[in-house]
């Protein structure tokens, strides 16, 4: 039956979408189990997704385990994001070659190929939107990002559970997708998955399966199946937290928690809306040819913020209250919104759990004046 | 790849004219770029130069915003990139992205009594728009340059701080913190010069440029308070790590604002919260 914008269908099982879009010539990335944890890959087949996984997250804490194996989608967000592949952690921006006359320089292109990133979460649709603002601000466009972006399909997965690490109610970006994704699914209670249609893409994919429409009873129930997500939500971020902030520069807790925190860089790393970036300039052995690289950089690093005479912030204070303030507080100034999306990714994967959510209300309760 | 062609990440060849040395450690090289179109920049501007193989820096532009013909830089080694890009030789070629960032509102400021204030190599940024206000110096109702360097062997564009010092329609304050034996100027901090440079002006006329070490500029603001310059009127130069110049790698923020973007040129009230505050 062929499907349209804003309409929403029933199917048994995801596998004849995943076939639906390599059909269509697309490389499907997708969650599966590597390393321990869920990770995102090519897949050939659904029979690759982590069918009957869940996973137990907490401060400093992941563990993959069986859940109900009939279950597609019982896991929710692991360390990476679809940044990689948007945003790659090593890219080539260009390359050079000496001349008799000085040097040529030619752009690096790259072997993008039409991509459908399948089971995205809400928070990681809302990070990607977040980076699309970053990569495109109004003055500068990185070509490459937006080559990338204009050439992926988005097929959402609405949560059917969340971590204890997850807090996307509160940043108001899930469990629920409302846009962003070309294709949604939820996985029903009773089995089965309801599927939103949310772009032409999207359409002309589902166009190809054998699908039945859904009933008002069949959404309430997509519904219920995130609502329950969100009411298992035990984290939330304090609401006036930007403001907070901003004003709280010298807070006595940016000791404390600099006092836990390794300055390791991993939060930045396995956040979905971190962009920071450096270049590494390279010639190979002749000289002749030289090439730029961008990588991921993090403001946990020292040379983050060298100048000639020394880094301009030294301690490790300074650099967790430039990435909270970023994320949190100064984001909405340059970006417009928030700049974390809730997905927990920093609390489960810093090595001494420290919980942005908790740093937040710390520094937004009032100061205990009297010393005790 | 038209769009390629186009990505602010491209940088574009220049050729190098002519450099020559201007300090110990500091040279001036004058570009142009290959495929032969002008150049047209802001006082207060940077580029981004790229020394083949070694790195790209950003570095202010030096020369007069009225010639199309060229740009003008003027860099000190500190390290791998600056010290390859101080090492062309006449006729090499370098990369160049820009320029970029905001200026100093030379233009909107015409009427008042402007006031430049340089300490080191600070010089070098402020030196487009002294340009343009010596170049209209009918424009405006005053103009002052108060500059500050370690020792007379520190001095930038000596010879041009001596033209300057020489009209009769400009007040030049020239001061370094240790004289030298010959040395028959003013021996002291900037402020001490800013003060007496000022004495009788009255400070609602005054529009202040300031460029030189953050901690220069601190004091530099305050004695311009004191005399009765208001925040809205001062405008400072801001230096961050810098990898993209396009607000893409994160490195310049400063609180809300990417330097690169939102700066390097900043009315003072814009980061006067931010600049009091340690390891922003
Ligand atoms: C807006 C702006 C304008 C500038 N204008 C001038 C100018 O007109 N003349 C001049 O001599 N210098 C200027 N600088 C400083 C110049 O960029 C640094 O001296 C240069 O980056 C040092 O690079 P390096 O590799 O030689 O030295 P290193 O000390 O080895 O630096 C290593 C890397 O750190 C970064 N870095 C180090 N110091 C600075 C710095 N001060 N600012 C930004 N990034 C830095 C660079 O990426 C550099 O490649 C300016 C800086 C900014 C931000
Ligand atoms: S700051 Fe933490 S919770 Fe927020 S988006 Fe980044 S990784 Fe997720
Ligand atoms: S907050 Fe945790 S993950 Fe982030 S740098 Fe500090 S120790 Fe590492
Ligand atoms: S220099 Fe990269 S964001 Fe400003």
């Amino acid at each position: 039956m062929p499907a349209a914008v804003g309409e929403r269908y029933l199917i048994e099982s995801p596998e004849p979408l995943v076939g639906a879009l390599l059909l269509a010539g697309y490389r499907v990335i997708g969650p599966q189990a590597g390393d321990g944890a869920i990770v995102y890959d090519e897949i050939e087949a659904a029979g690759a997704l982590p069918r009957g996984l869940t996973d137990e997250q907490s401060g400093g804490h992941y563990r993959l385990k069986d859940g109900d194996p009939d279950r597609w989608f019982d896991y929710v967000v692991g360390p990476q994001s679809i940044k990689k592949y948007l945003f790659p952690a090593h890219q080539k921006l260009w390359s050079a070659t000496r001349t008799p006359d000085g040097f040529d320089i030619s752009p690096a292109g790259d072997d993008y190929p039409k991509t459908a990133f399948f089971g995205m979460r809400a928070c990681e649709i809302a990070a990607m939107e977040i980076q699309d603002k970053v990569f495109d601000n109004g003055q500068f466009a990185d070509s490459g990002y937006g080559r990338r972006r204009a050439n992926s399909l988005i097929v959402a997965v609405q949560c059917a559970r969340s971590a204890e690490t997850c807090f996307c109610a509160s940043m108001n970006t899930g469990p629920r997708a409302q846009s962003g994704f070309d294709i949604a699914l939820t996985e029903l209670d009773e089995g089965g998955f309801l599927v939103e249609c949310g772009s032409e893409a999207g359409a002309s994919i589902l166009g190809g399966l054998d699908l039945a429409g859904a009933l008002d009873g069949d959404w309430e129930a997509a519904l219920d199946v995130t609502r329950n997500a969100a009411a298992m939500q035990t984290r939330r971020m304090v609401g006036n937290v930007a403001e907070v902030l901003r004003e709280h520069l010298d807070h006595p807790r940016w000791d404390e928690v600099a006092d836990r925190c390794l300055s390791c860089a991993n939060c930045t790393l396995a956040c979905p809306t971190c962009f920071c970036s450096d270049v590494e300039d390279v010639t190979d052995l002749s000289g002749d040819h030289a090439e730029r690289w961008r990588t991921w950089d993090s403001c946990f690093s020292l040379d983050f913020s060298y100048i000639h005479g020394g880094a301009v912030r030294p301690s490790t204070k300074s650099r967790y209250r430039q990435w909270m303030t970023h994320k949190l507080s100064s984001w909405h100034d340059q970006f417009g919104s928030s700049g974390c999306v809730g997905c927990g990714r920093c609390i489960a994967w810093c090595p001494v759990g420290i919980d942005i959510t908790e740093e937040a209300a710390a520094i937004a309760a009032p100061l205990d004046v009297t010393g005790e | 790849m038209e769009a390629l062609a186009n990505d602010p990440m491209l940088p574009r060849r220049y050729r190098v004219l002519r450099t020559w040395s201007e300090l110990s450690d500091v040279r001036t090289m004058e570009l142009q770029p290959v495929d032969g179109s002008t150049v047209s920049f802001q006082p207060g501007q940077f580029n981004m130069l790229y020394a083949f193989g070694v790195g790209e820096v950003a570095i202010s532009i030096s020369g007069d915003a009225a010639d199309e013909s060229k740009i003008v830089h003027t860099t000190r080694s500190v390290g791998a990139v600056s010290k390859a890009l101080n090492s062309v030789a006449d006729g090499d070629v370098i990369g160049v992205r820009g320029p970029f960032g905001t200026a100093w509102p030379v233009v909107e400021e015409k009427g008042r009594h402007v006031v430049f204030v340089a300490g080191g190599l600070g010089l070098a940024p402020l030196r487009p728009a002294i340009y343009h206000v010596l170049n209209n110096r009918q424009d405006y109702a005053g103009m002052t340059l108060v500059y500050g360097a370690r020792s007379p062997q520190d001095l930038l564009y000596p010879y041009e701080l001596q033209a300057w010092k020489a009209r009769f329609d400009t007040n030049v304050q020239v001061t370094v913190d240790h004289a030298a034996p010959g040395w028959s100027g003013q021996v002291g901090v900037v402020t001490t010069s800013l003060d007496r440079a000022l004495a009788g002006v009255d400070g609602a006329e005054v529009s202040a440029f300031v460029c030189g070490p953050e901690i220069m500029m601190r004091f530099t603001v305050s004695s311009l308070k004191a005399l009765g310059v208001t925040e809205d009127r001062i405008w400072v130069s801001m230096e961050r790590n810098m990898k993209c110049a396009i607000g893409f790698c994160g490195h310049c923020q400063f609180g809300p604002d990417f330097i690169c973007r939102d700066g390097p040129v900043f009315r003072h009230d814009k980061v006067s919260r931010l600049i009091v505050k340690r390891e922003i």
